[in-house]
Parts: C-alpha cells; structure tokens; sequence
C-alpha cells in the first residue's frame, strides 16, 4: 500500500511540475532521468536478481526505439501504438536472444550480449528504409491535449512508464519468480536439484527486462525528432543501466531507482556545468568507489547503518 | 518386483576420459543403499546422471517405472528425486528458512499465484523440516554464516523439502567430527524409517557399512563388487581399489 502511495504521489508530482515549470529543459533532463530509471530496473530483473550481466541495453532500448520510429514513418501511428510496438519487438528480440545465450554463463554471457549490441547496429545501419547511416528525420505530430508542449507530455509518459516498470519489478522480486531467481543466482545446479525450471525463469526476465528496455526507447525518435544507429545503440546506456543498480544495490527493486536517479542527475548537471565528455567519466569514478567501498549499494550501506545502531 | 530406481547401463564420457562405463544398478524401494569407491571412480558422476545434472551419453534411467533419463534435473525433482550436494551450495542470499522455501514453493506448494495461505502453509513445513534435523534455531539465520556440519545439515533439509521418494546423500558427512558423523547418520536412519529410499555416497567406511543394507563399489568407472557390507569389506578387488595393494 505504501508502495502505491508513494508511486501516486511521484506521479502527481511529474503532472504537477508540468503545470508549474516554465523552463522546458527540467523536462529534457527530467526525461533523461526517468528512462534510466526504466532501463536500470529493467536491466535489474535478468542482472539484479538472476545474476545474468548483460551489455545488451543498447541492442534492446535501440530495437524498441527504431520499431517505434519505423512505425511512425509508415504509418503515423499514436505514441501508445509506438509504445507498445517497442516492447513487444524487444521483448521478442529478449526471448530469442535468451534461447541462444542463457545457457552460457558469467563472463560468457555477457560476451554474447554485446555481440547482440554490435549486431543489431549492424542491422540498422543497412536498413535503407529505417534511414540508415545517417538516420532518420522525424516530424513530431502536436501535443495530445491536455498537455501544451510534446517534451512535457514524453515526460510524463516516461514517469507512467518508470513507475510501470519498478511495479513489475517488485512484484517479481516478492513473488515465487523472484526467489527462484535469486536461487539460480546463488547456485544455478542447485536451484535446478530444488525443481527451479532455472531456463524457463531466466528467459521469463530476460524478455521481461527487454520489453521494459525497449518500452524506454519507444519514444525516443520523438524526443529527439531524430534517430540514427550510432547513438541510439550506444554502449552509453548498457553502463548506466548496469551502474545504476550497482550504486544503488541490485537485491531489492529500490536500488535502481536510487542509483539512476542519483547518477543520472548528476550526469546532467555535470553535462551542463562542466562538459559532456566529464560525465562519461562521472560513472566510472563512481562505480569504481562502490565496488570497493560498498559492494552492496547504497542500500547495503543503509542496511549496514541501521543494523549497527541496533543493540 | 520391478525395482524403485533401475539404472541401466548407463556410460557417460568426458572427452576422451570414460567416467562410467555400462554401470547397471537396481534399488528397491525404501532400500538403504551404499554407493562407495576411490577418488574418481564415477561416483559423484553416477549420481549426477541420475539426479540430472548431468545426461548420460547412453543406457537408461528408470524410476518408478518411467524412463527420467532426458528429463532436466527439475522434472526429476518434482517426480521425487532429491540430491544433497558434495560440496555444500547454499542459497547464500537467503535465511535457512529461504532455503528451504525454494523446493518448497517450486515442488511441493507450487502454483501460479501465491496466496498469503499458501505461503504459511509452506513456511510450516519448512520449519517442520528444520525442527526434525535440528536446525530450528536457525532459521532466520542467513546461510552464509552456517557451521560445516549446520551447512550439511542445510543441505540434507533442502532436499527434503522437495519431499523425495529418493533422496540422494553425496558425502554428507566428510570433513564432520565423529559426533557430528553420528548425528547426521541418526537423521538418515529417521528419514530411512519414513520411508523414503536414500543412496548414501560415502567415503566413511564405518558410516556407509552400518547404515546400508546393500553397498556397491565402483572403480574407474565400473562396479567392482556388490553386496551386504560384510561381503564388500572382505571382497579383495575393493581391498586392492582402496589400498592400491
């Protein structure tokens, strides 16, 4: 119950800003901010609770984005149809590359899934139709009414869609889903001994975890008018889909949001105030400090904390 | 009588390296049953095989009548087979009571949706199990903080949490104190009496004679001699497998 409370009130706080700011650029950033609150909780559920790191963000934030765009161009279909193009392709895409790659495991896998990310730019680049090498304009329709501006109605979308996507997460990690997740984690042979269907589970997060990712870059191509391969298959969001858990803890669905939001804001005001090249390293700098001093995240530090006041 | 677990000339090689060659081996039901043998004669292979870690290159598996031997491990698990691991693999993340809950929640509570009753009634048994191996007191202990002996013990609760027909105990008792041998062969004794059938794998040679009734002993990879314990001490090829004499 707390739960939903606190995601109402995070909601009516996005449609509450839309009302009150002016300055669009708190929603170009807010945007930023809340897609990789998506993609961390996404990535969380195969690499958090599973164990499976993947480097394939990209190739899925990437195939929902260019399978919302191509749609757009075909056929001028609404933003909710784009969306939900997106995260059945990439979910899809989740389930297929999970057949071929779950059965290898630790360094192996996450090998295999940035191939995933090579191939699929590949793909995209000699896709005449889908604009290409050198992308694909993009005329964005007006606003849906209520909402004045298109970049105040993608941000509030992208709350809706973050706040989507940290449910799903919760209700995977307290369910029988989430446990056995956990286990094949810990030890897949065991697991497997204790009746855990471990490859069924681990393609269920996988294709969930990639629907999510590729929900996040559905509406992408109409926050930049724009899309092109190299950028929208940036290795740039396979890090901080990974480094968000990691700072922020990947054992509980809290811990994403916590990381994305603390490193994402500090991405942007940093891209701002200093340079775009400085936040590149603003992410390794701190998932290099986290490792080391709390490998746990900031929640395991927090647990740390509080079990130590205990007597 | 057809037998409860019949393995039939099962052969599995790694390589070039034959680990078990034509191992034919049948066990009644409720049987208490000695698997011994040097280092690298197949047994943690055998069982591997039969638990379903791993798939044997040829012959069959059949237990309880149906041929398990292309099933995956947790097929095999919910029809009734349980392994307890050499080498103790906790869920390291979890309390002991999570542990047991994961075969509890996959095997024997298993459904869809989850209901608050249904997780109690889980919870219950779990503790059930754990009061009947004496790790009730640890229960919201997390595993990764266990002694050698609770972690054995944790192993032992697990398997018996998927409430198996055939429970499989690979060295449960190596690196243990006499007294902690004799604790752990007084709960296989128990579980024994409930009727549940139990493969020991044992290098303990005064554990596995008194608790089974039958024993076999394999060497590199193929049964040297079978029988009751007396005929298997006095047997000279196990003398000589064991000794190297």
């Amino acid at each position: 119950m707390r739960f939903w409370i606190a995601a109402g009130f995070a909601l009516a706080l996005a449609a509450a800003a839309t009302v009150m700011l002016k300055n669009e650029y708190y929603f170009f950033a807010g945007y930023t901010v809340l897609m990789f609150v998506v993609l961390a909780t996404a990535w969380n559920i195969l690499g958090g609770y599973a164990g499976y790191v993947n480097f394939g963000t990209p190739a899925f934030f990437g195939l929902g984005a260019y399978s919302a765009a191509v749609l757009f161009k075909a056929t001028a279909a609404p933003l909710a149809l784009q969306l939900l193009l997106a995260a059945t392709m990439s979910g899809l895409l989740g389930f297929a590359a999970g057949m071929l790659t779950l059965r290898l495991r630790g360094i192996f896998f996450a090998i295999a899934t940035i191939a995933l990310t090579v191939i699929m730019e590949t793909l995209f680049i000699n896709w005449r139709y889908a604009g290409g090498a050198t992308g694909l304009q993009l005329l964005r329709p007006p606003p849906t009414v209520p909402f004045e501006s298109y970049i105040k109605m993608l941000f509030v979308l992208m709350a809706l869609l973050a706040v989507a996507a940290v449910a799903i997460a919760r209700y995977i990690e307290r369910s029988w889903i989430g446990r056995g997740l956990r286990a094949i984690r810990d030890s897949e042979e065991a697991a497997e001994c204790s009746g855990v269907p471990t490859l069924r589970l681990k393609l269920f997060a996988c294709t969930v975890s990639g629907a999510l990712m590729g929900a996040a870059g559905a509406t992408m191509p109409m926050y930049l008018s724009f899309i092109e391969p190299a950028s929208t298959f940036n290795l740039n969001y396979a890090i901080g889909a990974l480094a968000s858990p990691m700072i922020g803890g990947t054992a509980s669905y809290l811990g994403p949001v916590i990381g994305a939001i603390l490193l994402s804001t500090i991405q942007q005001v940093v891209t701002v105030t200093i340079s775009g090249e400085m936040n590149v390293m603003i992410v390794g700098v701190m998932l290099v400090v986290f490792v080391v001093a709390a490998p746990e995240g900031i929640l395991g530090l927090f647990r740390k904390f509080v079990s130590s006041r205990k007597p | 009588m057809n037998p409860f677990l019949e393995i039939k000339q099962v052969s599995k090689s790694f390589g070039g390296f034959t680990a078990l060659d034509s191992v034919s081996i049948a066990i009644a039901s409720g049987e208490r049953f000695g698997l011994i043998g040097p280092n690298g004669s197949g047994k943690t292979t055998l069982i591997n095989c039969v638990s379903g870690s791993l798939r044997n290159d040829s012959g069959s598996i059949v237990f309880d009548g149906e041929d398990v031997s292309r099933l995956p491990a947790y097929q095999r698990t919910r029809r009734g087979i349980a392994r307890s691991f050499q080498i103790p693999r906790p869920f390291a993340s979890m309390s002991v009571l999570e542990n047991l809950m994961v075969p509890l929640e996959y095997v024997a509570h298993r459904g869809l949706v989850v209901t608050k009753r249904t997780e109690a009634g889980a919870e219950e048994e779990a503790m059930q199990i754990l009061r009947d191996i004496g790790l009730a007191d640890k229960a919201a202990t997390p595993s990764n903080r266990l002694s050698q002996v609770e972690l054995r013990k944790l192993e032992l609760a697990r398997a018996l949490a998927a409430r198996p027909r055939l429970l499989i105990s690979d060295e449960a008792m190596a690196g243990l104190s006499s007294n902690e041998i004799s604790e752990v062969l007084e709960i296989l004794f128990k579980l024994s009496a409930t009727g549940i059938t139990i493969v020991m794998i044992e290098h303990i040679m005064q554990a596995v004679m008194k608790f089974s009734q039958r024993v076999v002993c394999l060497d590199a990879g193929k049964i040297i001699c079978e029988g009751a314990p007396d005929v298997i001490v006095a047997n000279p090829d196990v003398q000589r497998a064991y000794l190297g004499a």
